[in-house]
């Protein structure tokens, strides 16, 4: 499940033939070139944001001359940036911690004990992971409508909710039962109750899984775009990815300032992902290496 | 004797409970915005619509007007043949340059784990500031591309401003974006053939093509029906990156149309239009989760068949 990055144990055998040098010379080559697409882009990105629109268009490819923070100033007092990131984190926020709340019990009722329905809960979970919600949009804002949820951070938050639980009752479910049945029945015989038993010997044991689902989860709902276009219209609860389309068709012509705005909006992200790449990747291609 | 078995059922009375508090409230979200919603988008696209509540049952007549009357089926099978190139395209750009970088990483090369953050970095964007970012480098005067072709003296053209040149120019954007995931899926299903498997065949003189030939790429065949499937998935749901590039109508001229935004179009209304037809909406809905439910059965079934006979 977790890639193997370490190089000792995962590494082609490296015997020497004739022109190997080279070959690998040439290999080296072309990742350090595809690495250069891949980064240069997003300097380009930040750089623009410390340069004057007239320094971007005359000089696109050097650092800025004089680093000049117009932009910023811009965007942090003069649009609606700060509550588009306030709202995006209110919102990933909410759900991961519902997902994991009501994931986590349906997951523990299923792996931990038996009863009849049991199975069949399972597969009711299951097969949510395999509709994209997408498609059934409409019956799903007519239903929001409905209990008045449209326009508001709770209906996207339990859009969002039902859309992490099947994977997430998956993840926890297979962990939860790989755990020993001997710690939970020494409690019971101690008298501790099902509550204690859950929250003071399972849970803490269950963390692991808890971090992939979690970095699973808010990936994609950080990143959401689908959704808040269509359920949310204020502009005070948009999140980031919408209040940035907002945002690039105020400043059209300001270019320093659209840069800033593009890379405010990664900032956030991109910090995690590096300090936690191994986990990131590990989640997000979880279900597809197995 | 009684009040043994009275104590026995009501424990049971209360673990039941228990377990039933536990189900209740995934069970309750689940039920009520993903098992309805789903039930009832299959129902909706039998229906006529007077604005939000469906009206009159109609039978096949939503299905009638977006697969065989004018203009909505030519829009129809427009938004059809891009999902079709999409596909293709990111089959052979986006997978197959994936696949040559996984295989490169797999030398373990000095830099090959920072490589691999590096290529997966795009991914944990949002499309939005992708499409952005790439809308604004590719702009025909001021856009980055541009300003290097014209370094070499080539004048670039606006890149989605032209109708032979948008399509293709979402897509290496969205190669830019996803490359990292097939990169990383793959690359893992090559480091699961044995290592001594490889030394083995090495040994016995075999040089990089023919180990890729006989040995990773038939060993890695689970990896590639997932990545397979799941680029199928996404080109037939591809949505963000038009909508944010090339603005809802697929322009220019409709030239980078697809069945997310036509759908979009159809069910929430276009700027221009403002028409707003569920039944409509409901039945094209209906109609791409047949196409991606039922290509991606047939294709599990064929490439499951395909990883075990190589």
């Amino acid at each position: 499940m977790v890639m193997d990055l370490n190089p000792k144990t995962r590494r082609m055998p490296v015997i020497k033939q004739p022109g190997e040098f080279m070959k690998n010379g040439a290999i080296q080559a072309l990742l350090l070139l595809n690495a250069f697409i891949m980064l240069y882009p997003l300097f380009v990105m930040v750089m623009s944001s410390f340069k004057t629109n007239a320094e971007i268009f005359t000089s696109p490819f050097s650092l800025p001359e004089n680093p000049n923070f117009d932009n910023i100033t811009k965007v942090w007092t003069g649009t609606n940036f700060v509550q588009y990131l306030a709202n995006s984190v209110g919102v990933t926020g909410a759900s991961i911690l519902l997902i994991l709340l009501f994931g986590t019990m349906a997951a523990y009722a299923i792996a931990r004990y038996k009863f009849k329905l049991g199975a069949f809960m399972l597969m009711f979970f299951l097969s949510g992971m395999t509709v994209p919600l997408k498609l059934a949009i409409i019956p799903l804002f007519i239903q929001l409508d409905a209990l008045h949820l449209v326009d508001s951070y709770a209906g996207l938050v339990l859009v969002y909710v039902a859309m992490g639980l099947p994977s997430a009752v998956f993840i926890m479910t297979g962990f939860l039962r790989s755990l020993p049945r001997e710690l939970e029945e020494s409690a019971r015989i101690d008298g501790a109750n099902e509550l204690l038993i859950m929250l003071k010997i399972m849970l803490p044991l269950a963390r692991p899984a808890m971090v992939i689902v979690a970095i699973q989860n808010a990936v994609p709902i950080w990143n959401d775009f689908f959704f808040p276009l269509i359920l949310i219209t204020s502009d005070n609860l948009k999140t980031l990815p919408q209040g940035l389309t907002v945002f690039m068709g105020e400043f059209v012509t300001d270019w320093g300032v659209l840069f800033t705005g593009l890379t405010f909006a990664a900032l956030p992200i991109t910090l995690l992902y590096v300090i936690l790449s191994r986990h990131f990747i590990a989640g997000i291609t979880q279900g597809a290496i197995k | 004797m009684t009040k043994d078995r009275r104590f026995i059922s009501r424990l049971l009375s209360r673990r039941s409970l228990w377990i039933a508090f536990l189900l209740l409230p995934a069970t309750l979200v689940m039920t009520l915005f993903v098992v309805w919603p789903l039930i009832s988008a299959f129902r909706f696209a039998f229906y006529d619509f007077n604005g939000l509540k469906p009206a009159n049952f109609v039978g096949f007549e939503n299905f009638r007007q977006v697969l065989f009357e004018s203009p909505f089926s030519d829009w129809t099978y427009n938004a059809l043949y891009h999902n079709v190139i999409v596909f293709c395209a990111l089959m052979v750009f986006e997978n197959g340059i994936a696949f040559l970088i996984a295989f490169g990483l797999l030398k373990a090369l000095p830099g090959h784990r920072v490589h691999q953050v590096i290529v997966f970095l795009p991914v944990v964007l949002s499309a939005v500031i992708v499409g952005f970012l790439w809308k604004l480098l590719l702009h025909p005067l001021f856009g980055l591309v541009n300003g290097a072709l014209m370094l070499i003296g080539i004048q670039g053209p606006a890149w989605l401003g032209n109708e032979t040149t948008a399509l293709g120019s979402i897509i290496f954007a969205n190669v830019w974006h996803w490359i990292g995931f097939p990169t990383l899926v793959l690359l893992a299903g090559m480091q699961r053939v044995g290592q001594e498997v490889l030394e083995a065949a090495r040994l016995d003189g075999a040089g990089d093509w023919d180990l890729l030939k006989h040995i990773i790429w038939p060993l890695i065949a689970p990896s590639v029906t997932i990545v397979v499937i799941l680029t199928f998935i996404g080109s037939f749901n591809w949505f963000e990156l038009p909508f944010v590039m090339a603005g809802l109508t697929g322009s220019p001229g409709g030239s980078t149309d697809v069945l997310g935004l036509y759908f979009y179009r159809t069910a929430f209304g276009s700027v221009t239009s403002g028409i707003q037809d569920f039944g409509q909406g409901s039945a094209l809905a209906v109609l791409m989760f047949l196409v991606v439910a039922g290509v991606t059965f047939v294709a599990l079934r064929y490439l499951r068949r395909r990883e075990i006979e190589i």
